[in-house]
Order: structure tokens, then C-alpha cells, then sequence
């Protein structure tokens, strides 16, 4: 057992690992905390000492998993951050999350002037750089950073 | 090289063969234009301006015609007309029935690739809001192309950097052919830091300089307007348009094979009498609009 649990373990659920360091907050945002409170338990730790480079962030999920578009999210924050899904107590499986090529639907644009506010069509970016994140709208063509990104959470 | 049925939407969207096809074709076709040309007989072209620009839409309508065939279209007054009635995509998709091409312009970034996306026929962007405006920057390179015989020139880019769009565009592309770039602009203005980093992954040689500095090197100046309503002091405004004024005193020290560029319509950026110097090249800028544009409808309806 890992000496830095420090808190009872979940049953059944979700833990995003490996998290950016100063991104739980944000990863919190995504999953729609608020919306669910009160009624999961989700632990975070923050700025916690990992073994594989400087500090991390844990976030901690109980009884539910996550949806593909929420891990599209995590992933344009949190490139290095693992997804592992708990079943009875255990990790049953593990992923990295990935940015893909291109993002469907999951932003809106930063440019307030774009087509897409104004016409029924979904918002396309193209990932030009993963980490850290650049993003292109496909239609206005602004480009779009982590600060961008982040206040749309 | 197949351009039939293809949107001219973005320069992003043209490798440099590409580029260096479309220019060709426009050459072939200036020394044709003489003649009276038949090559899109039968053809309709649909110039839809959501935002006026009589030069441009002028332009387009006269290279259509030079090619033998027919303008339909309209022209209106800004955002407003926008923000109510019938939406984009659905004057687009009526529209794409009754012609063979459509060239638009429109207040929104955007607006042109999503026209793109739901017209049948090809779209060609006359320019969407402060994006892109691909037909002025394939003439500004015929331009060059034609009066330097290259396109790996000097060019010094001045005025308003950080929201012209026609600078964004012609940056990237010079960028694309080796082109050294001297950015000229009032503080404020400068260029983007996002446009920057682009035009650097390209691989351009980007320097920052006074406009004396600039006119020394370059073999390519060219200027465009800065407009009053991006300062909030009009004294401000006042100052910036003096100290970055062309005039024959300017030129002085400039190499005797500049070039002068503008896309027009100026203000008084650059005075009248520069007109009268060997360096003026706006006016040639202007006229290769049309074979340029000529070149991209014969090309996008595969008459070329
Ligand atoms: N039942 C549980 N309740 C709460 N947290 C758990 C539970 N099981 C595992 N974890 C946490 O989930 C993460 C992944 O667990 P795992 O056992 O795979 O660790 P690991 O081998 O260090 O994985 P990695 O190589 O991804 O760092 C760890 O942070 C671990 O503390
Ligand atoms: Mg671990
Ligand atoms: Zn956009």
C-alpha cells in the first residue's frame, strides 16, 4: 500500500493521476463538481510529490467514470495525467489521456467575432501543439492557448 | 495540380507549389487578356458582399466578365444586416443552386470557411472580418513575383500589424517562400505574438525596425492604413500617422529598385507625389487583381 493515501479508499470509481501540478481545480471544473455536489465524494490532494517528476495533483472520483469528452478536456490541461478506474477497490484499468488531432464540439471560441457563435454549427479546433496546448479554430482560425482554454471550465 | 472545385478560402490552405501554380496561370492569363476570352461562357458567378467593398467586389465582377461570364449577387451594409434574417448557411446552400461559384465577403471570422462547408459549388473569400483575404495576398505575391522576378525579397511591412489582416496573410506567405521580413509599426501595433511564432516556425527571418532603418534595406516596402479608431487620444492618432507617412523625402535613402505597395484604398499614408517616383507600384498592384482573380475562376470551375 502506498504510504500517501490518506484517506479511506473508494469502492468503485475514478482516479485521474498524475494530474499537472496547480490543475486539480480545474480538473474539478470539468467533471462538473458543482453540479454533483453533494452527492459524490471526490477527494483531491494537491502539489503531491510523485516519483516521477516534481509535483502532481490527485483527483479522486467516487462511484462514477468519466465521459470521453470530460477526459478530451483533462487531457488539453493535463497532458501527462492517467485515468484509472477503480472496481472493488482495484484498479482495473489504466489510460493516459491523449489529445487528439482535432477537437470536435468540446470548446467554444475565444474569438468573440466567429461564425460559430452565430451560426448552428459545432466548433472545430485543430491541435497544432500538445503541450503546452495550441489550438486553432478551424473556422476563424484564432488561436487559442491553456488561459483561453481554462476560464471556458 | 487539380484546383476544379476547389475553396479558396485561407493562404494556410496553399503549399508553395500550389502558390507558385496559381501565380503562373495568372501570368498566362494577363498576356491573354487582350483577347476576348470565352473561357467561362455560360458560367454564373454569385458575388455575395454581407459587408460592403466596392473595390474588391469590382474586381471580382470584371475578372468574371473578362472570362465571358455572369455576375449575380448583393451588397450590404455591415453587421446589422447580419445580426438579423435568414442565416449563413442557409442563403449559402440557396444560393449554390443558381451558380456555378461564389465569391463572398462577410463581417465575421469564419464565415467563409463554413460557406465553404455547405456550398455545393466552389466559395472563394473576399475577405471574412479580420481573418483572412487569400485573393489580395496571391496578388500582392503576383505583384512581387512579377516586379522582382522572385519572391525570397526584403520586405518591410509597415503601419498596423497587430489587426491587419492583409499583413497577417502576406507575412505567412513571403514566409513560406524565404522572404526576410522587417516589421514597421507604432507602438501598439505590433505584430502578434501568435502570428509571430508562426511566421518563425516558418523559418522567416523577422526583424524589428524604424521606418528610416526599414526603407534603407528593403526591396519591398509595403504600407498599409492605421486607423484612427484603434487609438482612444486623437492627438495620439494624429502623432503615429506623421511619424509613419511615405512621402518622396522618406524614399531618399531607399535602394533604387524599391518597391512602393499598398492595398488601397489609402488614406494619406502614403502622400501623392510618391505616385510620380520610380518606387509607386500600387496602381500595378491593383490592376493584377484581375488576372489573378481571373486565374482562381477559371481554375476552381476547371476552365483553366
Ligand atoms: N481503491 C483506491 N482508492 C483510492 N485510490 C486508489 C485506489 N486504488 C488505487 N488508487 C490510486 O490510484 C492511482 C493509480 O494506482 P496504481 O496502483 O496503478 O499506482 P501506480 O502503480 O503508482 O500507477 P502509476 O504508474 O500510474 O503511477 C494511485 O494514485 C493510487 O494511489
Ligand atoms: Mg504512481
Ligand atoms: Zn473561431
Amino acid at each position: 500500500m502506498e504510504r500517501d493515501i490518506r484517506v479511506r479508499k473508494i469502492k468503485d470509481g475514478t482516479v485521474i493521476d498524475h494530474i499537472t501540478a496547480g490543475q486539480a481545480l480545474n480538473v474539478l471544473k470539468i467533471i462538473g463538481f458543482a453540479e454533483e455536489f453533494p452527492k459524490t465524494t471526490v477527494t483531491v490532494a494537491i502539489n503531491v510529490p510523485s516519483r516521477k517528476a516534481g509535483l502532481k495533483d490527485i483527483v479522486k472520483v467516487e462511484g462514477r467514470e468519466l465521459r470521453s469528452e470530460e477526459v478530451d478536456k483533462i487531457a488539453l490541461i493535463a497532458p501527462k495525467a492517467t485515468i484509472n478506474i477503480i472496481r472493488d477497490y482495484r484498479v482495473v484499468e489504466k489510460k493516459k489521456v491523449s489529445i487528439p488531432h482535432k477537437l470536435e464540439g468540446v470548446l467554444k471560441c475565444a474569438n468573440p467575432n466567429c461564425i460559430t457563435h452565430f451560426e448552428p454549427v459545432k466548433t472545430v479546433f485543430m491541435v497544432e501543439r500538445k503541450d503546452p496546448i495550441k489550438l486553432r479554430c478551424h473556422y476563424c482560425e484564432r488561436v487559442m492557448g491553456e488561459a483561453e482554454i481554462v476560464t471556458q471550465f | 495540380m487539380e484546383f476544379e472545385g476547389r475553396d479558396i478560402i485561407s493562404i494556410r490552405d496553399f503549399s508553395l507549389e500550389e502558390i507558385r501554380y496559381i501565380l503562373d496561370s495568372a501570368l498566362r492569363m494577363e498576356a491573354r487578356m487582350a483577347e476576348e476570352l470565352c473561357l467561362l461562357e455560360g458560367r454564373i458567378l454569385a458575388c455575395l458582399f454581407f459587408e460592403p467593398s466596392t473595390r474588391t467586389r469590382l474586381s471580382f465582377e470584371t475578372a468574371m466578365k473578362r472570362l465571358g461570364g455572369r455576375v449575380i449577387g448583393f451588397s450590404k451594409a455591415g453587421v446589422a444586416s447580419v445580426a438579423k434574417g435568414e442565416n449563413l448557411t442557409d442563403t449559402i446552400k440557396t444560393v449554390a443552386n443558381y451558380a456555378d461559384v461564389i465569391v463572398m465577403r462577410h463581417p465575421r471570422e469564419g464565415a467563409a470557411r463554413l460557406a465553404a462547408e455547405v456550398s455545393d459549388v466552389p466559395v472563394i473569400n473576399a475577405g471574412d472580418g479580420s481573418n483572412q483575404h487569400p485573393t489580395q495576398t496571391l496578388l500582392d505575391l503576383y505583384t512581387i513575383k512579377k516586379e522582382k522576378g522572385r519572391l525570397d525579397v526584403t520586405t518591410a511591412i509597415v503601419g498596423d500589424l497587430k489587426y491587419g489582416r492583409t499583413v497577417h496573410s502576406l507575412a505567412h506567405a513571403l514566409a513560406m517562400f524565404g522572404a526576410g521580413l522587417i516589421l514597421v509599426s507604432p507602438p501598439g501595433l505590433e505584430m502578434p505574438p501568435e502570428v509571430l511564432s508562426d511566421l518563425r516556425e516558418l523559418g522567416a527571418e523577422v526583424t524589428r525596425s524604424s521606418l528610416e532603418e526599414a526603407v534603407r534595406e528593403a526591396e519591398v516596402l509595403y504600407v498599409t492604413r492605421i486607423q484612427k479608431e484603434r487609438f482612444p487620444d486623437p492627438e495620439e492618432y494624429e502623432k503615429v500617422k506623421g511619424a509613419y507617412k511615405i512621402t518622396p523625402e522618406t524614399l531618399t535613402k531607399a535602394r533604387e529598385d524599391l518597391i512602393v505597395m499598398h492595398p488601397l484604398p489609402r488614406v494619406d499614408e502614403i502622400s501623392p507625389e510618391v505616385d510620380l517616383t520610380r518606387h509607386a507600384r500600387y496602381f500595378q498592384q491593383v490592376r493584377n487583381g484581375i488576372p489573378v482573380r481571373m486565374a482562381l475562376l477559371a481554375l476552381v470551375l476547371g476552365a483553366e
